[in-house]
């Protein structure tokens, strides 16, 4: 830890630069890319930031093994095609992961679920880092936990690599339906209530006071229409990842360009309706419903 | 200083803050919280009626694409020649008139701007501003937010740089009803920047 500590005491390390990030990429899309010319194509479509992998989450499915943070060089390949952002995911738990993606100057670290997790009992103390990490959840206390923790953003897990936007809805109306919960309920219920989540009490307080998590939070796993970027923007989050739904649909920049205007113009039925309109073929996708408990991801932190 | 006054003295502004992606929402609360009304835009129809418009933080390659994508470029530019505008940080970006190899955006202020010129997120930074002709200006500090901030590398006349970093580094300049800043005075709960936006309005 020797890097994060002396980078502690250097002016880089505020909580408010690391969440600050995350509120510049509200409204935004941020896509999954394995290679330059993927993120040229994200970059081009107006994505606010990329995914750095190895492969996408439903090769990862697919192609089954541990998956493990990307090479770095492929990293830094994509960090040198672009000036937008560029995150790139570490397991849960691997805080080396994590210090090498720190040291090679990723903007964000995501630790993931998509990968395999590295520790099953303990998330990384995010706090010792001056790269920001952004976590999924699937419920209030579990993003509280990771905010707890030191994470600078959330997003909501759903179910990543299926094209199925149903987990998405389930988790981001979860979060979103206990903060409006909690908004309404008198303080001297607060503690139990944190109990009852596994969440940090000061950070339920936070919460109640400002009627939302007290960091951006975006919708993930199973976005692969404009249509669903719209839904998850209507339903109150930040802003969105979509994973595999751009580069396994047919015409990869058409489908980015059309979410990213989706995600800026969601409460637009006519727009969405032109955006919508000669897309291609989606990507195939998997109901999230016929996975078996092993094969979801989401399962996955603690 | 009086405050219930300067609260006062705000009401009946009509401000729209640009809302294709960033953080416009922090915007609002700061000009809400002065008692101007804000409005978000998205669309051209959207500058109808405004008094001022504030271009937020956010990417600007992405905000640039939305803006050409909905046809705002050319409404916004004529939007200037009668109205204030102000750009924070991406915003600053889409204000200049050259931003380096691509072309510029509004072209609107005589400013050269680096886009990300002091690195990635890790060098992200804070730093207390003294700025010229902001409220107590030279004797309190304004709370100074960069995110893989832009920077100015020149300022060419009518504008001229109205804050520096300690190194000498402009961070923020004024040309006529036009603003800019390469920090995110939305970030902050300090309003005097909303506030010496809001005068500028007003003139």
């Amino acid at each position: 830890m020797q890097t994060s500590e002396r980078r502690k005491t250097e002016r880089s390390a505020s909580f408010t630069v690391k969440s600050g990030l995350a509120q510049m990429l509200k409204g935004g899309v941020i896509m999954d890319v394995v290679s330059v010319e993927h993120a040229v194509i994200a970059e081009e479509a107006g994505a606010v930031a990329v995914m750095a992998l190895e492969r996408v989450p439903a090769d990862i499915r697919a192609q089954g093994g541990v998956a493990r943070m990307s090479d770095p060089g492929l990293i830094r390949e994509i960090m040198s095609a672009v000036s937008i952002p560029v995150m790139a995911k570490c397991r849960i738990g691997h805080f080396v992961e994590a210090q090498i993606l720190e040291a090679i100057g990723v903007d964000y670290v995501d630790e993931s679920e998509v990968l395999t997790p590295a520790d099953e009992a303990h998330h990384i103390d995010k706090h010792g880092f001056g790269v920001p990490f952004v976590c999924g959840c699937r419920n209030l206390g579990e993003a509280l936990r990771r905010i707890g923790e030191g994470a600078a953003m959330i997003r909501t897990k759903g179910e990543a690599g299926t094209g199925d936007v149903v987990e998405a809805v389930r988790h981001a109306r979860t979060v979103l339906g206990e903060i409006r919960s909690l908004a309404s309920m008198p303080d001297e219920e607060l503690m139990s209530f944190a109990k009852g989540l596994g969440a940090p009490y000061e950070l339920v307080k936070q919460t109640k006071a400002a009627g939302r998590l007290p960091v951006v939070n975006f919708a993930a796993g199973g976005i692969a229409t404009p249509a669903d970027a719209a839904l998850m923007m209507q339903l109150g989050v930040d802003g969105v990842f979509v994973g595999s739904g751009i580069f396994k649909s047919s015409e990869p920049a058409k489908r980015a360009k059309a979410i990213v205007q989706a995600t800026t113009h969601f409460r637009n039925p006519g727009m969405l309706a032109e955006l919508s309109t000669h897309l291609g073929e989606p990507m195939s996708g998997i109901s999230a419903a016929g996975l078996t408990e092993d094969q979801r991801l989401a399962g996955r932190g603690w | 200083m009086n405050r219930d006054l300067d609260v006062e003295r705000e009401a009946g502004l009509d401000i729209g803050v640009l809302a294709l992606q960033g953080a416009f929402i922090e915007h609002i609360h700061r000009l809400t919280e002065l008692q101007a009304a804000a409005r978000e835009v998205r669309l051209p129809q959207d500058l109808e009626g405004l008094d001022g418009l504030i271009l937020p933080g956010g990417e600007s390659t992405a905000i640039a694409k939305l803006m050409a994508g909905c046809g705002l470029v050319a409404p916004i530019r004529r939007f200037a020649e009668r109205h204030a505008v102000w750009g924070t940080c991406a915003g600053m970006i889409l204000l200049a008139d050259d931003i380096g190899p691509e072309p510029p955006v509004l072209g609107l202020m005589d400013i050269v701007v680096e886009r990300n010129a002091f690195g990635r997120q890790i060098d992200s930074f804070e730093e207390p501003l003294y700025v010229e002709g902001l409220e107590e200006g030279a004797g309190r500090a304004f709370p100074g937010i960069f995110i893989r901030a832009p920077r100015l590398m020149a300022v060419r006349p009518p504008a001229r740089v109205i804050v520096r970093l300690a190194d000498g580094t402009a961070v923020g300049a004024r040309q006529g009803r036009l603003l800019a800043t390469a920090f995110h005075p939305e970030l902050t709960r300090d309003l005097r920047f909303h506030r010496y936006f809001l005068d500028m309005v007003r003139s």
